[in-house]
């Protein structure tokens, strides 16, 4: 059999990028107390009208369409769909209050249905494969460092070989973490998160907060979605092609202990799990116990936490509740 | 001229639904001055306070800070002007440390923890609080947990100072060090306001009382024009008569004894430590300790609530045999024909269930009574409307959920539930904690009632006048031990503050 582990760090760090999106939008969410599981969900959304921005634009300039614009067109557009998606969700259970569970099943649902069918009409519209130029193509999947750094030995390929899209999540990640632990600003959103009454009372606009981490959130998922589409996938619409991408970011968000800092090593551990199947196949292990593995091991590590009993591996102490100030 | 008030308060009402919480209240405040505000539960003293914290907006009327009027809509609003509460139930974040907590909602300066220590520290030092910042909220007691509280409102330079019974979880020496704290900060100029139901206290560190009852604003005296009796009489609306009804305890036979219980908590921590007494029928027995000696564990491994480390329950029945208790699960407990009647200290969580009507929580007791697979509804309704009427619950239906009810009325379905069991055990901890007077003597004579009837009576105070005048023999716990047994009629206060502090005589450190 052969082994390649550099090429199976490589692959996992590639897998693990829509998922380190996914998964750090949601801690951002859950960090404000909302449990948003329509991550799926958002995650088509940004799919689906990330591949439609670079689409659309593609066609209209032609030949001299530009990757780099191509590519915050793609951004653009995948995060105003999680935006969008996510304030549905805000207003319902923020506003309105509705039950968190029951509304981000229903996001699930919406936005798997909205992004398939954005995909589907472009491919009744386009007649065939939905899908962009070459050069198009190259600008969002290329690795952005030089060929002779990438072909230093083991560091070359392991850290410098990768696209745009594995830089900028490892440092949203990074940023997120010391926004979240060294700010004032997210002092005051895990305050939120922990105790709204508390939050409240020392003068913090819950709402405002709850509303801005998870429409945040939510478009930093729906990006993860279309890192997906536009890399992994090919820059090819496929009807299922997200399939469970969200839920296994959810999952990953417990398995991290709501922490950025283990999303950037936990998404690569679960991209690597993600593709195992491939990398490193045995005969008489089934695919399917492979790519069951990563919600196993996410139910390894709720057990552990929960066993522990340590306050700070907990998850958000009001997650998933409603905050309604003049309750008695 | 008119005199410019610290805090006005100009005909506020505030309604909850049909429920007038506030109607039309006057009232006003000056700097440099403690005011008591005294009033019955559900008197509306901890709403009125909400309006200037912001927590509630009024309805109606206006408050002046200062002579000026302003709209207090939310917290922050009430920290621009210089407003700082300090909740009942307290408001911190449980895995943030005490500066955490303390700088939380800040915005006016640097956010740098290191230096925001520091400036904590001297407010500290200044009024001796003897505190770890850094220490995690979820690691502290009570007293530390309020101490941050009040640090922090000190930090914001806070001028008015709302209190909501702070010394209701304090012991006496924590709450004389409160007071210290308190004067020490009248000295200061700030105005302080502190809502409490305890007498004693109103008397001793006050300058002004404001009574509320029913909503409305009775009267305002001078604390030193004042005395006991008069305060009661606004508070309540007539006299009552401040002696609880003690019977000479009869028929006394021993029902429960109690020999070498000793049970730990999951960390393995002894939290009952070879506990020995004897609990008679026809009579009171106080439990008396500062809280967490052991007095919850103590009941739980009576109720079969809590596992029994080591010891013995030796239960006494009129017309049986002794039965052993330890090692029987509450249920077994029961169909043994041992009749326990628990009534736990935190009556939502583990007597009631708060989205329950009164019906439905009387059914608690006797959903198995039922023939079939259907439950028997009438006999709960007619105990739901039985213990309505009897103890004057204040609902608008008995099957109104029970989580929107006042304390004291929430206490009193409880306490109705668990005597209409007709139990020959009665366990009650903290029966009357954020009862009104009213409310509490209710309580009081139920359970001298049961005394009368032969039911032993174990009641966990924390009150010890209370214990002295309504109980036969005062059992004090001292961490685990229990460091005495005390004969109510010829102990003092004296004793039982040493014994709840020292086991048998040495100091216990």
């Amino acid at each position: 059999m052969d082994f390649n582990l550099i090429g199976l760090i490589k692959a996992a760090v590639l897998n693990g990028t829509p998922l380190l999106f996914g998964t750090s939008g949601e801690i951002l969410t859950q960090k404000s107390g909302n449990m948003n599981l329509g991550v799926e969900g958002l995650m088509y959304m940004g799919g689906a009208f990330g591949l439609a921005a670079a689409f659309i634009y593609g066609n209209a300039a032609g030949e001299n369409a530009n990757g780099a614009v191509a590519v915050l067109l793609a951004l653009l557009a995948a995060f105003a769909a999680g935006v969008i998606g996510s304030l549905i969700f805000s207003f319902l259970t923020i506003t309105l209050r509705a039950n968190q569970n029951v509304t981000g099943l229903a996001l699930t649902i919406f936005g798997t249905g909205v992004g398939q069918f954005v995909g589907e009409l472009m491919r009744l519209k386009v007649g065939g494969n939905v899908s962009i130029s070459n050069s198009l193509k190259d600008a969002f999947a290329n690795p952005i460092f030089s060929e002779k750094i990438q072909s230093i030995p083991v560091v070359g390929p392991v850290l410098f070989s990768y696209n745009f899209f594995v830089y900028i999540g490892f440092a949203m990640a990074v940023a997120m973490a010391v926004i979240l632990n060294k700010t004032r600003i997210g002092l005051q959103l895990r305050a939120v998160g922990e105790s709204p009454a508390t939050a409240d009372a020392a003068g913090i606009n819950v709402t405002r907060y709850k509303y801005i981490a998870t429409v945040l959130g939510g478009g930093i998922s729906a990006v993860g979605g279309m890192v997906y589409t536009m890399t992994i996938a090919g820059s090819v619409w496929s009807h299922n092609g997200l399939s469970g991408e969200g839920w296994v970011a959810v999952a990953l968000v417990i398995f991290c202990l709501w922490k950025p800092v283990n999303a950037l090593w936990g998404s690569v551990l679960f991209g690597a799990l993600l593709i195992l199947y491939l990398r490193l196949p045995l005969a008489f292990i089934p695919t399917q116990i492979y790519k069951v593995v990563p919600y196993i091991v996410t139910a390894i590590v709720l057990i552990m936490v929960s066993m522990r009993q340590r306050r700070e591996d907990q998850p958000p102490a009001a997650l998933g509740l409603a905050y309604f100030r003049e309750e008695r | 001229m008119e005199k410019v008030h610290a805090v006005e308060f100009k005909g506020i009402t505030k309604r909850f639904g049909s429920n007038v919480a506030n109607d039309n209240i006057n009232l006003y405040l000056d700097k440099g001055v403690i005011m008591s505000l005294l009033g019955e539960n559900g008197s509306g003293k901890t709403t009125l306070m909400n309006m200037l914290a912001g927590i509630y907006f009024p309805d109606e009327g206006e408050i002046l800070i200062d002579g000026k009027p302003v709209a207090i809509t939310s917290p922050k609003d009430a920290f621009d002007n210089k407003i700082g509460m300090i909740h009942q139930h307290f408001k911190l974040v449980d895995i943030f440390t005490a500066t955490e907590n303390i700088v939380l909602g800040l915005k006016d300066e640097k956010y740098d923890l290191k230096a925001a220590t520091a400036r904590v520290r001297e407010i500290c030092d200044r009024y001796g609080f003897d505190i770890d910042l850094n220490k995690k909220i979820y690691e502290m007691s009570v007293s530390e947990k309020q101490t941050v509280e009040i640090v922090k409102v000190l930090y914001r330079g806070a001028d008015i100072l709302i209190l909501d019974e702070p010394t209701a979880v304090l012991t006496p020496q924590e709450i004389e060090k409160l007071f210290f704290v308190l004067r020490a900060m009248r000295q200061d100029g700030k105005a302080i306001i502190l809502i409490t139901h305890k007498l004693n206290e109103v008397l001793s560190v006050s300058d002004v009382v404001a009574v509320l009852r029913k909503g409305q604003h009775i009267a305002t005296v001078r604390t030193a024009e004042t005395d006991e009796q008069k305060l009661t009489e606004m508070m309540v609306g007539h006299a009552v008569k401040l002696d609880i009804d003690r019977l000479d305890p009869k028929d006394v036979k021993p029902r429960l004894s109690i020999k070498d219980l000793t049970c730990k908590d999951k960390e393995g921590v002894v939290k009952l430590d070879h506990a020995s007494f004897v609990a008679n029928g026809g009579e009171i027995l106080g439990i008396a300790g500062i809280a967490g000696s052991g007095q919850k564990e103590l009941l739980e491994a009576i109720a079969g609530l809590r596992k029994v480390d080591e010891g013995s329950i030796l239960y006494t029945p009129d017309d049986a045999p002794a039965a052993e208790l330890v090692g029987k699960t509450p249920m077994e407990i029961k169909e043994a024909g041992v009749a326990l009647a628990f009534v736990p200290e935190d009556r939502l969580g583990m007597g009631l269930v708060g989205g329950m009507g009164m019906t439905e929580n009387m059914m608690l007791r006797s959903w198995n009574k039922g023939k079939g697979i259907f439950v028997d509804r009438k006999a709960p309704e007619e105990l739901a409307e039985k213990v309505y009427d009897f103890l004057e619950v204040v609902t608008p239906s008995i099957d109104y959920p029970v989580r929107k009810l006042s304390g004291g009325n929430v206490q009193k379905v409880l306490v109705g539930r668990e005597i209409a069991s007709e139990p020959s055990v009665l366990m009650s901890a903290y029966a009357v904690r954020g009862l009104d007077i009213n409310t509490s003597y209710v309580i009081y004579n139920l359970m001298s009632a049961q005394k009368a009837k032969g039911v032993a009576v174990i009641f966990v105070g924390e009150d010890l006048d209370v214990l002295l005048e309504l109980c036969d023999r005062i059992l004090v716990l001292c961490g685990g031990k229990v460091s005495g047994v005390v004969d109510a009629r010829t102990t003092s206060k004296d004793e039982l503050g040493l014994l709840m502090t020292k086991v048998g005589g040495k100091e216990e450190n």
